[in-house]
């Protein structure tokens, strides 16, 4: 008869993590490349492109860097939620929100106050945005026992039609030509960007040093301690009289206002105008969360992580072009990505032993356990 | 004619980690017959019913049904042989209609409308045993007594002679547990046998026709309940004459630590879990609190470290009114607390040793400045707490679910006491310890005493209680049966009838 135990893993060495990882990411690229084979192109030829087109050429890696700020602000936040097992969906409600709240600033504002005071405004404004749209689904855990991912989830919908509203109602811009969408925001509400590029660089420097602050927080303050001990074990968490509320505060003010802040990026950087939902972040928000989780909710190692979904999302659209596969692959990409990454972090942590043969003293351990 | 007559465990032994769960057990059931299985939390009683119904795999020993030795290795065997159980909870679907459940378990439901075909079948089964049961009702709807009852039609319908039932009334009503009487009787009469699992005299003898007293994984008597009395199955049950350790010196009553007033707690089914408790305890003293798992203590404990809210009544340590604070607050004002299941509430398992070394503390100035930690002042007294509490570890830099429960428990041991609080609430300390780590952290606790604090014990460890305890209290659902001075030698003899609600001082 076949019988499958599984045991807890004692002990997990480093290197044992690493070669996990690395053992995942091989196996859903082989997963990847069957779906291209499918599809009627050389799997081998297209996950090369993937990566040529993303970090081979110095277009495609600055195109990767660019695509990388947004990732880098949310799966820092994401991390952090994530770490205090908060699951937030909702990083794609929280980006909408910091970028509708940005272009009210920029379009009030924009033509009598100077950019060196406007941009702040609007950056302050957006995490203010996105922390509000975090806050909601944080309340209603803490003091309804309303489950957060459904929650956070639903707030993304709510967000993405209230901003269809403004740009077919309000706050459509008479420079459209009836088309839906804003005015463009007055040039001082826009951001610079590296020359022969579009990296609006006041936004990755604003991420990288987020990322370095929410490492501190995380490993060195008193809060991260106890969003430490409230994600290893909440019941620990209650018995040393850590203030659930407070903290989960805190921790979906930060996740949702760094989405926030991206989304004021991604408005003042790229497009410089409100336009549909769906052409101001491209699923930043969804893939942020695969990014928050290949870097094992450590801040630092999000920016690492950022930088190759990045390059998978800019490696995905050159596929498109190039090989004629549509939309949705870069999706199917990291789909398979996520489910193959979180498949080992489950044989990381327990071991399982698949056996034919019928041993009693194995099946009274295993039902012990 | 029913498959079992006769059925015999013999000289079954099962051990876990070296440690013997059962012991050379022998027991034996005939038809007809009710069979009580008796004795404290950890005594075996279980252990040896999920090695007859296939759960466990015994290291030695055979089962034998008609002087026949049969193997049974898994749960199927043994319903092939007619054993069903009951266990303490119930194995069923709750947004499922009874039929539903009944037809999941059972053995030969058809594949194709499997409601319609056994019910009939079902109805058969409760008409016999007068189950009164609704069989399109869902389970939710249900009190407990009829989803035992569910449980039962269910065993009954794959032909279960011999049902073993785990503690089958802590969840019942004083109603119900009638009704479930006038169902095993019913049984009884019609030549099944039963098993009953129970630490309560009262059912036992009630209910049962013989009796199997097991003490600490091994046999201490068998006996028929008729002609036994309460006080004697109680001393069975303690498995001796109640000794006493006098090495505890006696000190001075200190001041009042702790005073709690008509103290009233819920627990986590919404009912009452304690009742109108009261109780002082004083510097170098220890207050024991013993009796049977379940009969409130932990409900008491956490109420007083402020884990679960007070419904009604109060808490005061020293002069302070500490009634519903926080964990933290209550930390701060002296009261500390080694909490029962270590690993689920005290630790956080994968972080390091150093991080849980300050678990309850972080937030004091001597491990942090403004908002940061100061991790060279955390490891600094990580390492004295290792030393000066013997925790065996080759580093403070490793994951604490790495240590052994023993050294896991003296790290927090030493992480409540280190600072010498007034009051330590410590429940179950030594539980799952070996001897050694065992009498460690006894001594730790008496040391605690000599130098001026008072420890608040909750143990079913009754050697533990005798050894240490200045006073006593038996607590039986939710109540206390008596508070004794260790020197009431008398009395305290009779702690083993206290715990079962049967005596009260």
């Amino acid at each position: 008869m076949l019988k499958i135990n599984v045991y807890d893993r004692d002990s997990i060495t480093p290197l044992r993590s690493l070669m996990t990882n690395i053992g995942s990411l091989l196996a859903s690229l082989l997963a990847i490349g069957i779906v291209f084979f499918l599809c009627g192109v050389n799997p081998l030829y297209a996950i090369a492109k993937i990566f040529t087109g993303s970090f081979g050429s110095m277009y495609g890696f600055k195109e990767t860097i660019t695509k990388a700020i947004p990732l880098i602000l949310i799966g820092g936040g994401l991390a952090l939620a994530f770490r205090a097992k908060f699951w937030n969906i909702g990083a794609e409600g929280q980006l909408l929100m910091g970028a509708l709240m940005g272009t009210w600033i920029g379009l009030t504002w924009g033509s009598s106050i100077p950019s060196s005071i406007l941009i702040p405004i609007m950056f302050a404004a957006g995490f203010i945005g996105g922390a509000f749209l975090g806050l909601i689904p944080a309340i209603l855990k803490i003091k309804f026992s309303i489950n957060e991912v459904i929650s956070t989830l639903m707030l993304n919908y709510i967000c993405a039609e209230l901003i269809t509203m403004l740009i077919v109602g309000p706050w459509k811009g008479n420079t459209r030509f009836g088309f839906p969408g804003t005015n463009n925001l007055n040039d001082a509400a826009l951001l610079g960007v590296i020359s022969g590029s579009r990296i609006h660089y006041v936004t990755l420097i604003i991420a990288i040093i987020s990322i370095l602050i929410l490492s501190i927080i995380v490993y060195r303050t008193r809060f991260g301690y106890e969003v430490r001990v409230i994600g290893e074990n909440p019941e620990a968490g209650k018995y040393a009289g850590i203030d659930f509320f407070k903290t989960t505060l805190v921790i979906m003010t930060l996740s949702g206002g760094l989405a926030g802040v991206a989304g004021v990026g991604e408005l003042a950087g790229i497009h410089h105008y409100l336009g549909y939902p769906a052409s101001i972040s491209s699923g930043y928000g969804f893939t942020a969360i695969i990014v928050a989780w290949l870097a094992k909710l450590n801040p630092i190692y999000v920016l690492v992580s950022a930088l190759f979904f990045a390059g998978i999302l800019v490696g995905g659209d050159a596929i498109q072009i190039s090989l004629g596969l549509p939309g949705a692959t870069v999706q199917i990409v990291n789909g398979i990505l996520l489910v193959f990454l979180i498949m080992g972090d489950y044989f990381l942590k327990h071991k399982v032993i698949v056996s034919f043969a019928n041993n009693d003293s194995k099946i009274a351990c295993a039902a012990k356990k | 004619m029913k498959k079992i007559q006769k059925l015999e465990m013999v000289n079954i032994s099962k051990s876990f980690h070296g440690n013997f769960a059962n012991k050379d057990i022998n027991l034996h059931i005939n038809s007809g017959e009710i069979l009580g299985l008796l004795g404290e939390n950890g005594a075996g009683k279980t252990t040896l019913m999920n090695i007859l119904y296939g759960l466990y795999q015994p290291d030695s020993g055979e089962i034998r049904i008609n002087e026949k030795h049969i193997k049974i290795n898994s749960p199927i065997d043994s319903i092939h042989h007619g054993i069903g159980m009951v266990h303490q909870h119930f194995m069923l679907i709750q947004n499922h209609s009874v039929i539903e459940n009944i037809a999941l378990g059972y053995e030969k439901t058809p594949f194709f409308f499997p409601k319609i075909r056994i019910h009939d079948k079902v109805v058969e089964f409760s008409e016999k045993f007068n189950f009164a049961i609704e069989p399109y009702k869902k389970v939710w709807q249900l009190s407990a007594g009829e989803q035992q009852r569910v449980e039962i039609i269910k065993a009954l319908l794959n032909g279960a002679d011999l049902l073993i039932l785990d503690e089958p009334t802590s969840v019942l009503t004083p109603q119900e547990i009638k009704e479930l009487f006038r169902i095993l009787k019913d049984m009884k009469a019609q030549g099944h046998m039963v098993i009953i699992i129970s630490h309560k005299l009262d059912e036992i003898m009630e209910i049962c026709d013989r009796v199997t007293v097991l003490q600490k994984g091994r046999i201490s008597g068998h006996a028929d309940t008729a002609l036994m009395d309460k006080r004697s199955l109680a001393r069975m049950m303690i498995g001796r004459e109640v000794l006493f350790n006098v090495n505890r010196e006696p000190l001075p009553k200190g001041e009042l630590v702790l005073k709690v007033s008509n103290l009233h707690v819920v627990g986590n089914k919404g009912v009452p879990a304690v009742k109108d408790i009261s109780f002082d305890i004083y510097a170098n003293e220890i207050f024991g609190i013993a009796g049977v798992a379940g009969n409130g203590q932990k409900e008491l404990a956490e109420a007083i470290t402020g884990i679960r809210p007070v419904k009604s009544g109060s808490v005061f340590a020293g002069s302070k009114n500490i009634t519903n604070m926080s964990p933290r607050k209550i930390y701060d004002h002296g009261v500390s607390h080694v909490p029962e299941e270590r690993i689920k509430f005290g630790i956080a398992p994968g972080l390091f040793l150093y991080d849980n070394a300050i678990l309850k503390q972080h937030h004091l100035d001597k491990f942090s400045k403004n908002i940061f930690l100061e991790y060279g002042r955390i490891k600094k007294h990580t390492r004295s707490l290792i030393d000066s509490y013997r925790v065996a570890t080759h580093s403070i830099d490793v994951q604490i679910k790495n240590l052994s429960g023993g050294n896991i428990q003296k790290l927090i041991l030493g992480r409540e006491i280190s600072e010498n609080p007034p009051l330590l609430v410590a429940s179950h300390p030594t539980y799952g310890l070996d001897v050694g780590a065992t009498e460690y952290l006894r001594e730790q606790l008496l040391k605690r005493r000599r130098e001026g604090g008072a420890v608040l014990l909750f143990s079913e460890d009754l050697d533990e209680i005798f050894e240490l305890c200045d006073r006593i209290a038996v607590m039986f659902q939710g109540e206390f049966t008596g508070v004794l001075d260790s020197s009431e030698r008398e009395k305290l003899s009779d702690i083993g009838l206290m715990m079962a609600g049967a005596i009260r001082y």
